[in-house]
């Protein structure tokens, strides 16, 4: 606490307090949510008489009344914000109940059964990496922990052996993952964790003396502070570990409050223990209060709540000691200091510029100017600053700018929250953990219903549409579609004309907002400009709309869809009804009757008989009579098989000859005389074939005669007929033959140029002295041909 | 491993890296030993993504194919099932799931490529739902195929969409589509023509919509997607393929990019030991661009093939023989350095002169000598006519494109089906006779009918429906035959088409132009309006779509440099469409590079049997 003399402290004003309150903040339970959260006041139950209903008011931090209304629930024991701006109020008979920021109802739960009976004596509400968080300790010195209120799971810690009632003081850290309790009991410290309780011994030292009344955690649960009735503060690592510091305040009579005041800005991160009385105490400096008032812990500071003011406690950061220090000779100072010397158009400002560059602190100077900017809260301090950084830069080549843009893109929106009418005072260094800081800053807008400023604030940043405005909108129709009063048709043309141009908005969580709120009729409305079909289908079967929805899902092109929905309307309707439904969607029946062609062949059939589709119930009696037929053939084969390959050879050829009898007719003379010379052929039974050919004249000509022959190389047989086929087969029988001679003969006897071409290129791969020959003569009878 | 992605205009291995990413994340969810049980249909496009080894670095000990009963034993922590969202899959689970007995294990689901619902809902049912630690999907919509090709592998998109009116695939695509744009920017243009590729606009600009704000920052890789609907050109596939790769897949098939061959001619010939033991298995090759020498050839008509590979052998020997030249240490290091890449690229020769000699032996008359020797020697069952079948369909097919005699039967089909020939082959030539006139008289179509039922079976009658059903054979009503003004606006047959240097496009199918192409084509220059006759004429609608991009991400355009379009066939693509947008590509005038996209890639045999019922294997 000894080096603790270098660190300035400042406190500014943040808001005149627009509330009226009758009593102050006195009796009052107060919570106040961080990062400039908003505010909720209660009276405390037991000061009120058992009739009176108490008031719950909930306000901006700049005290602007966001809703109120009397209480009507049990007595409340605690109050809380969670991480996304929900009230959470702890009932004394364990019932949480969540409000929103207007005051909604949204949700309850309960802390359990057995804490109906034993009643709530002391509530706290955390936060931590999972979520918010909510413990409890009963009336029966019992502690209970949710560590998530969104994905609710109730833990009961195990007993403090010793403790009768209340403990004197208690805090929720966060270790290693894990979510304990650490308690006092008189003197004697407890770990409370989900198995076990063990006993704490303070490090460093001699243990205090006196009962330890407070416990403090720091915003980030890395410190832990503990004061005793004897004045004595202990500070250290919330792992229990380390000691930092023990001091003896010497304040006997126990502060009301204790909130953890740690410096972020120094280069090493020293916790500083502010222990709130009246007056407010830092170790090393006293703060007068005038009025009763409420510590709200920040991650770079204490907010100060009083009836009439609100404050922000804070160590001033580095750089703006640095500037604004009694004769601070640092660059930044000096730049500033130049440029309002400019802006007087006094020559000093050249003298100053020169003393910065001259020690080569341009740099360093802007830098300073524009980060102090940042940690400042009233605009006419950051403007000064910004245009003495903007002036330093002018004669500097490069600088990157970025620093600068980004610092005034912060402070422009900064400013804006911070205005008094929205009310939240964040401050710079607040702006960053938030990870995606735009995005909590947006939807904290949103929270409260400031959507035009919200989308402004989207514009400004240029965050992408589809994560910023379209949230927005988004968020914006659903509570639009929970307000009542206004006509379907009023409500679809007012979101659809807000929502039409923004891409990736969700109508159907639109719409099932609406459809949750009992809205059907809108629902179906606002389901038709849903892009996405397969979101459509599910809540359009869930309102048991399932032609609509069948539609839908067609429109989609996804079969799967359409499946779904039909096997759902399949069980929904009677069978008529389904099958008229399917008709109407021709897309939907094509697909069912496919699902029934593999599954269900018998409503095929009375699918294709209501439809009255006659070529299809044909075919299907067609394949189903097949199928008959194989299954009929696979009886009597298992019997029979023996016998059949006995004869197979036999019935092979006779079944053939019956065929062809029996289609003897004028019309399939052909089949029959090819069908009966190639069963002869096959058998080999060439006088048979002989006498066929003789028979008649064959219908189908005599080269296939030569060409069943030679299939089955018989080339002896195949000669008999070559003499019988037509003159313009003639060169091919001969070929077929092999008969290349003959072949040139019955080409050059026909005079046929292409004829002649065809023997050439047969002849012309063989060298023989009788092929050199025939070649000669057929080019000899090809020019001739040529000629003519 | 995946470099023949990174070597086109766009490099796709970045969708690549981004699936198998979410891969690993996925299977690094399942902490401990995994054995993953699939869906049998998943394995061969996941081939694609990510192989074994991948896999195996995630602690995945063991593989099975989904089946029913019990799973079969393991020592593993962890059962992942792999499925499609399959009603009867989910069953096939549920009861594996009930039939494990040990207790310690845990059990994971991953739906590839959504989570569904209704098979949840399924599960739930059998009473497993519980089961499950894990349930995810595996968003795998677009797979890279090649340097320029993407493909979802759909096995029944055509059908799904044409014949089912099952719209699954279509919202796949359009969500793949969404992916695509995720990760190469947003397509500032979409050009459509089809109902099915109205359907897919549509719903990608009402994604668009929902995912409003998360506007994404990236450079647009492609200026202009195509959509275009396989029925808008039904001809094309139909039509035999005349490129080298297109004629491996007509007559092999490729699967997920590879091709099984007949191993004979792959038999290792070593001098002594004879063929004795020739290889029974059939040789499994990797087809894509990653082989230097397939890059080259494959997208070369059939006839030029030959040249090309002749030409290939010599400089390859005059490589080797650079050894001989070889004096100084220095050199020979240089030459030994070499080595491994000659020696890949001598193999390389080697199994591209045997396929092209099997087809060879397909689809060119050969002398009969020839034959005679092929018979002897390799104890092939000797068939002289499969030439000349290969030619004489060609004949027919050509016949009809050319509009010869297409409102008559063609006594050919009906040959053919008098003789029983494969019935895809027959239903393939008819449809194309009916895609070329517009339409068949009731009198030819109740020909071909009553022939192929009494040939065939009465059990096809439901394929044929299904053909009329998608449009591929249907009834010529009134309307006159508008396929002659098609062919002559779109210059669809070009009378003289250079195989070995080709000028056009219509080089793939050796005189054909495909349609799809002469659509994507003139879309790049000089633009539909110029067709907007045709187009009418052709089924669906067309249409224009912007999509705005955020400011600052226009593209400023160099002089010179190309823009690029994303094609996407819905429906299928075969490959010698692929090839003819790489000739269009490649053109040095056409300033416009093509990234292709499908939901399968197919051929006429492969398409038409997609379409064909066997009503005796259905399952009940």
């Amino acid at each position: 606490m000894y080096i603790m003399s270098v660190v300035y402290n400042r406190k500014v004003e943040l808001y005149e307090m627009s509330w009226v309150l009758r009593d102050g903040l006195r009796d009052s339970l107060v919570a106040a949510a961080p990062y400039g959260g908003p505010i909720a006041v209660m009276k405390e139950s037991q000061c009120l008489s058992p009739s009176v209903r108490p008031q719950l008011d909930i306000y901006t931090a700049s005290g602007v009344t966001m809703a109120t209304f009397p209480w009507k629930s049990g007595p409340v024991v605690q109050l809380g914000w969670s991480v996304s701006e929900e009230l959470l109020c702890v009932q004394q008979d364990g019932t949480v109940l969540i409000y929103d920021l207007t005051g909604a109802f949204l949700r309850h739960f309960s802390m359990g059964q057995e804490v109906v009976q034993s009643h709530v004596s002391e509530a706290k509400i955390f936060h931590s990496p999972y979520g918010t968080g909510v413990a409890i300790v009963t009336g029966s010195s019992r502690f209970t922990l949710a560590t998530n209120i969104d994905d609710l799971k109730l833990r009961r810690l195990p007993e403090v052996p010793g403790l009768q009632g209340a403990p004197s003081c208690w805090a929720v850290l966060n270790q290693d993952r894990q979510t304990k309790v650490l308690l006092a009991n008189g003197p004697e410290l407890y770990l409370l964790d989900n198995t076990c309780c063990t006993s704490v011994v303070l490090p460093g030292g001699s243990p205090l003396d006196g009962v330890f009344v407070h416990i403090a955690v720091s915003f980030s649960y890395k410190y832990l502070a503990l004061f005793t009735d004897t004045g004595h503060l202990w500070t250290g690592l919330a792992n229990l570990q380390d000691k930092l510091s023990e001091v003896d305040t010497k304040i006997r009579s126990p502060p009301k409050q204790m909130v953890w005041y740690v410096v972020t800005c120094r280069p090493v991160c020293l916790p500083t223990c502010l222990s709130v009385h009246l007056p407010v105490c830092l170790p090393t400096c006293l703060y007068p209060l005038d009025e009763a008032c409420v510590c709200v812990g920040e991650l770079d500071g204490v907010r100060l709540l009083s009836p009439s003011r609100h404050e922000l406690l804070q160590e001033v950061p580095l750089v703006c000691e640095d500037i604004f220090k009694i004769a601070s000779m640092g660059p930044g100072a000096l730049l500033l200091e130049a440029h309002k010397e400019y802006q007087k158009s006094s020559q000093k400002a050249d003298e100053y510029l020169r003393e910065i560059k001259e020690q080569g602190m341009l740099g360093d100077a802007v830098r300073q100017c524009v980060e102090a900017a940042g940690h400042e809260q009233h605009t006419h301090t950051q403007k000064a600053l910004l245009r003495a950084a903007s002036f330093g830069k002018c004669f500097l080549t490069n600088l990157s700018p970025e620093a600068f843009v980004s610092v005034c893109r912060d402070l422009r929106v900064l400013n804006a929250v911070r205005d008094p009418s929205i009310g939240i005072p964040l401050t710079h260094t607040q702006l960053y953990p938030l990870a995606i800081e735009v995005c909590v800053c947006v939807c904290r807008l949103v929270y409260r219903r400031l959507y035009p400023l919200a989308i402004e604030v989207c514009r400004y940043l240029k965050t992408p549409e589809y994560q910023g405005v379209s949230r927005i909108l988004r968020h914006w129709a659903c509570s639009k579609v929970q307000q009542k009063g206004e006509s379907d048709e009023v409500m679809v043309r007012c979101i659809s004309g807000r929502l039409a141009d923004s891409p990736g908005i969700s109508y159907s969580h639109i719409a099932s907002k609406a459809y949750d709120s009992g809205r059907t009729e809108l629902a179906i409305k606002l389901l038709d400009y849903e892009a996405r079909s397969g979101e459509q289908v599910p809540l359009l079967l869930k309102m048991r709309r399932s032609q609509l929805a069948l539609s839908k899902a067609i429109e989609s092109g996804d079969t799967d869809l359409v499946y779904t929905v039909v096997s759902y309307v399949k069980n929904e309707m009677n069978r008529g009804d389904f099958f008229m439904t399917l008709r109407n969607q021709p897309v939907a029946l094509s697909l069912y009757r496919q699902f029934c062609k593999l599954q269900e062949q018998e409503t095929l059939k009375d699918l294709y008989n209501q439809d009255d589709d006659h070529q299809e119930l044909a075919n299907y009696y067609v394949s189903a009579s097949y199928r008959e037929k194989v299954q009929a053939n696979c009886y009597v084969s298992a019997s029979y098989r023996e016998k059949v390959q006995a004869n197979y050879y036999v019935s092979a050829s006779y079944r053939e000859k019956v065929q062809a009898n029996y289609y003897v007719s004028a019309s399939y003379r052909e089949r029959y005389w090819w069908l009966k010379l190639k069963s002869l052929a096959e058998k080999e039974e060439w006088e048979e074939l002989e006498k066929f050919s003789k028979s008649k004249k064959s219908p189908v000509g005599y080269l296939p005669f030569v060409e069943v022959c030679m299939k089955k190389s018989n080339k002896y047989e195949a000669k008999k007929y070559v003499t019988k086929v037509t003159p313009e087969q003639r060169v091919r029988a001969h070929l077929t033959i092999e008969d290349v001679e003959g072949a040139a003969d019955a080409a050059i006897e026909r005079r046929s140029e292409a004829e002649i071409g065809t023997v050439i290129s047969h002849c012309s791969s063989s060298s023989s002295s009788s092929q050199r020959l025939l070649l000669d003569k057929l080019q000899r009878a090809l020019t001739t041909a040529n000629r003519k | 491993m995946a470099a023949h992605l990174t070597n086109g205009r766009v490099n796709l291995n970045i969708l690549r890296e981004a699936a198998r990413k979410e891969l690993r994340e996925f299977l690094d969810k399942c902490a401990g030993s995994k054995a993953i049980v699939w869906d049998e249909y998943l394995t061969g496009p996941f081939g694609l993504i990510a192989q074994y080894s991948l896999l195996k670095e995630h602690e995945v000990e063991k593989m099975f194919t989904l089946k029913g009963g019990r799973l079969p034993p393991a020592d593993v922590k962890n059962i992942i099932f792999f499925v499609r969202p399959r009603l009867e899959l989910m069953d096939i689970i549920a009861e594996n799931v009930f039939s494990d007995k040990s207790n310690s294990r845990d059990y994971h689901i991953l739906f590839v490529p959504r989570r569904s619902m209704l098979c949840e809902q399924r599960l739930k049912e059998q009473g497993v739902l519980g089961s499950f630690t894990n349930i995810d999907e595996y968003i795998l919509d677009l797979i890279p195929y090649d340097g320029d090709l993407l493909s979802m592998e759909s096995e029944g998109a055509f059908r799904e969409c044409y014949l089912e009116n099952d719209q699954t695939t279509l919202y796949h695509t359009a969500k793949g589509l969404m992916t695509l744009q995720a990760l190469y920017g947003t397509i500032p243009q979409i050009y459509g023509k089809g109902d099915c590729a109205r359907h897919v606009a549509n719903m990608m600009l009402r994604m668009k919509r929902e995912f409003a704000g998360s506007q994404n920052q990236i450079l647009p890789v492609f200026d202009t997607l195509l959509l275009l609907d396989r029925n808008v050109d039904l001809l094309t596939p139909l039509a035999t393929q005349l490129t080298y790769e297109g004629l491996i897949d007509e007559i092999y098939g490729i699967t997920n990019g590879y091709v099984k061959l007949p191993p004979e001619k792959f038999a290792q010939k070593k001098q002594g030991e004879g063929s004795k033991d020739l290889p029974t298995e059939p040789k499994k090759l990797q087809l894509n661009s990653a082989e230097e020498l397939y890059a080259e050839i494959r997208d070369k008509n059939f006839n030029a093939v030959g040249a090309a590979l002749s030409k290939k052998a010599k400089i390859i020997s005059a490589a080797f023989e650079e050894r001989h030249n070889a004096k100084t240490v220095g050199e020979i290091k240089q030459f030994v350095s070499q080595l491994p890449h000659m020696q890949a690229a001598r193999s390389s020769l080697a199994n591209h002169t045997s396929i092209a000699e099997l087809i060879k032996d397909l689809t060119s008359k050969r002398s009969v000598q020839e034959h005679r020797n092929a018979f002897e020697a390799d104890g092939f069952v000797f068939c002289p006519v499969a030439s000349e079948a290969f030619f004489d369909n060609l004949t027919v097919e050509q016949e009809f494109m050319t509009g010869v005699d297409t409102d008559k039967v063609n006594t050919y089909i009906e040959d053919c089906i008098s003789q029983k020939d494969p019935l895809i082959k027959v239903l393939r030539l008819m449809c194309m006779q009916s895609v070329c006139n517009n339409g068949l008289k009731q009198k030819v179509l109740d020909f071909y009918k009553r022939e192929i039922l009494q040939t065939y079976g009465y059990e096809h009658m439901l394929t044929l429906n299904n053909l009329e059903k998608t449009g591929l054979l249907k009834l010529q009503t009134n309307s006159r035959n508008n396929y002659p003004t098609i062919r002559k606006t779109l210059k669809l047959w070009m009378e003289d088409a250079n195989e070995q240097t080709p000028n056009d496009i219509s080089y793939v199918y050796s005189g054909y132009a495909p349609l799809s192409v002469r659509l994507t084509q003139v879309l790049a220059r000089p633009g539909w309006r110029s067709i907007e006759e045709v187009l009418k004429m052709l089924p669906g609608p067309h249409f224009e779509e912007r999509q705005q991009l955020p400011a600052g991400l226009h593209k400023k355009r160099q002089q010179g440099e190309n823009r690029t379009t994303l094609v996407f066939f819905l429906g299928g693509v075969t490959y010698a469409e692929i090839t003819a947008l790489r000739f269009l590509s490649q053109m040095e005038d056409s300033g416009m590079e093509y990234i292709i996209a499908t939901t399968k890639l197919i051929n006429g045999s492969s398409w038409i049997k997609s379409l064909m019922d066997h009503p005796e294997t259905q399952i009940p």
